[in-house]
């Protein structure tokens, strides 16, 4: 209080003044330069789409195409089978591995933040290392298992192990029932309920929010996942979005066989980057406060 | 004996609660050993054989392991990596700070900015690498044909070996939501109360920033720096897509080559010793900057 007095009592001088708005006008330049070159990209993804070739091949690019070519959308989503594809991606794929990380984390999470256990800390410091550790050195030793298992060219490899707990999940989600006041479980302990109720009705139910957080990032790893199917699935009707769109890119390199080459992987790109930005649009507080509280305690 | 009788659970509530609590921890404690451990043994296990997954394992000993020293492959896709980790970590976090310190400072629509710089961190990164091809692309894509038009040479960003890696890594400053949201987060969290102190003594914004802002967010520094080595370490769809390690082999990342190794001529053994050699660089490269840090970082609360 007395230090706000002190600064605000004394009459800037007249050259900091000036410097604090030469600050201010090189402050939002900087910020609108930036702005705009992180949308631009999006804004040539998109505006590409509605194009024909002869609007492609042009110097200079065209920002503004005319007449714009909306039907490309439909048609590079019917040239290939996307719609398969994206069957695949979100039933098989994306809502498995949603429902495995959700269950499967919360409820260990629950044992690290609400559960008194010897062994309990030391066994957490684990969880937390084994973020450290490079996917690559797992993946071959596990292909070798998938493939004695028979799981090559089945969604097993990518959604079975997402009902083991994922380490980030479980830190995040300890975080948040950490936060919870202790009484509420006391008191449902001292009714005689078991630790497996308590979980069920009284945790769960008070972290939808948190909850929400994972399945929505579980959701969107599936979704923009790239790795995995590439390791696990070669049979083209069972492939995902983002293999299909490879697709359309071998089309790019055959110019004069293929008409509308790159405006249909643009159309096809903005397609499937819809869905992540309406998640994004409606959700944006989730994200960002999911991730931030990752992060902090780090 | 004592400390040891301490570690175990005593009385009947503490057995029940031990057992109460590996049980619910138990899908993570199975899958930490099914897809953890096991599989962490038995790649080293791999990388002492030659392997096709056709035949049986062939124990060859440390051949995968001295093999290296003299494979030009090797030696190429680890000078690519080390160079693709020491540059793009160090760029991204600094561009991931940058934009959090200009997010927290007194700005109008600052949630809306805010969403701008963290969305492409969210982008599937097929669409990113499309996108960036089009862009970057020497005849047309946007850059290259406003270069044409405004009279000047195209530049081969994607095309030329000696630019595809700095290619990469604006695109990797370009995706760095993740980060500065952590950031900023922290950031927020400095207390008012240094600043004002800071200013009433006269301090300049730079100072402010230098010695208050830079050490308060020290910790966060390190954290972003250590899991931006790990991911650059493993560096893979991005450029497998973009270029699958090309020009001329210029952005062939240790990841790239350990995939093409394991899952397209299937050497499962060698593949595999690749592996833990990356694990090992990348324990060391951690363990080397939690030492070395140890001055630079200051956390609050700490007696030292």
């Amino acid at each position: 209080m007395t230090t706000q007095m002190a600064v605000t009592h004394y009459p800037q001088p007249w050259h900091q003044r000036v410097l604090e708005l030469l600050g201010h006008f090189l402050k939002y330049f900087v910020l609108i330069v930036l702005a705009v070159s992180f949308v631009l990209p999006f804004y040539w993804m998109v505006s590409s789409a509605v194009k024909d070739d002869a609007q492609v091949y042009v110097v200079p690019p065209i920002w503004f195409p005319n007449p714009q070519f909306w039907e490309n959308f439909w048609n590079a989503w019917n040239s290939e089978t996307f719609n398969l594809w994206t069957f695949n991606t979100v039933v098989r794929y994306a809502i498995p591995a949603t429902v495995g990380v959700v269950l499967s984390s919360s409820l260990v999470a629950y044992s690290f933040s609400r559960i008194e256990w010897k062994g309990r800390n030391a066994l957490f410091a684990v969880v937390l290392a084994t973020m450290m550790i490079p996917d690559w050195v797992r993946l071959v030793p596990l292909f070798v298992i998938f493939k004695h298992l028979g799981w090559i060219n089945t969604f097993n490899p990518l959604v079975v192990p997402q009902f083991f707990g994922s380490a980030f999940f479980i830190f995040l989600l300890r975080q948040f029932f950490m936060a919870l006041p202790l009484e509420l479980s006391d008191a449902a302990r001292i009714d005689g309920a078991s630790e497996l109720r308590i979980f069920l009705r009284i945790i769960l139910p008070l972290s939808k929010a948190a909850l929400a957080v994972v399945g929505l990032f579980t959701f969107m790893n599936a979704w923009n996942d790239y790795l995995g199917p590439l390791i696990y699935i070669s049979q083209e009707h069972k492939w995902v979005l983002t293999l299909g769109v490879g697709r359309l890119r071998g089309a790019v390199y055959e110019i004069g066989n293929t008409k509308l080459a790159y405006p249909w992987l643009m159309a096809v790109s903005s397609l499937i980057t819809l869905p992540v930005f309406l998640a994004f649009f409606f959700a944006q507080r989730s994200f960002i406060e999911g991730i931030s509280l990752t992060g902090l305690k780090g | 004996m004592i400390a040891l009788r301490r570690s175990f659970p005593a009385t009947p509530r503490e057995w029940r609660n031990f057992l109460l609590g590996v049980a619910f921890a138990s899908p993570w404690i199975i899958g930490f050993l099914g897809f953890t451990i096991y599989p962490i043994g038995s790649a080293l296990y791999y990388s002492f054989t030659r392997y096709d997954l056709v035949r049986d394992p062939v124990w060859i000993g440390v051949q995968n392991y001295v093999a290296f020293a003299d494979d030009p492959d090797f030696n190429l896709v680890v000078g690519n990596t080390f160079w693709w980790v020491l540059i793009s970590s160090p760029l991204g976090v600094l561009s991931a700070f940058l934009m959090a310190l200009l997010l927290n400072s007194r700005i109008v629509l600052r949630s809306f900015f805010r969403s701008i710089f963290f969305f492409p961190a969210i982008v599937p990164v097929v669409v990113t690498a499309f996108v960036w091809i089009f862009l970057l692309n020497v005849q047309y894509g946007a850059i290259n044909s406003t270069l044409q038009a405004m009279g000047f040479k195209t530049i081969p960003f994607i095309s030329s070996p000696d630019l595809i890696k700095w290619s990469l890594v604006v695109i990797h400053m370009w995706s760095q939501g993740a980060a500065m949201v952590i950031f900023l987060a922290t950031l927020q969290d400095v207390p008012k109360s240094l600043y004002e102190a800071a200013t009433v003594d006269g301090a300049n914004a730079l100072r402010r920033m230098w010695n208050i802002t830079v050490p308060m967010v020290s910790p966060i520094i390190l954290f972003n720096m250590v899991m931006s080595f790990i991911s650059g370490f493993q560096y893979f769809t991005l450029p497998w897509i973009m270029t699958e390690g090309g020009p001329s082999r210029s952005a062939e990342f240790y990841a790239i080559y350990l995939y093409r190794n394991a899952f397209r001529w299937f050497r499962m053994g060698k593949a595999s010793a690749l592996a833990w050699v990356l694990f090992v660089l990348i324990l060391l490269f951690t363990y080397l900057i939690f030492r070395t840090s140890g001055r630079l970082v200051y956390y609050a609360g700490a007696t030292r």
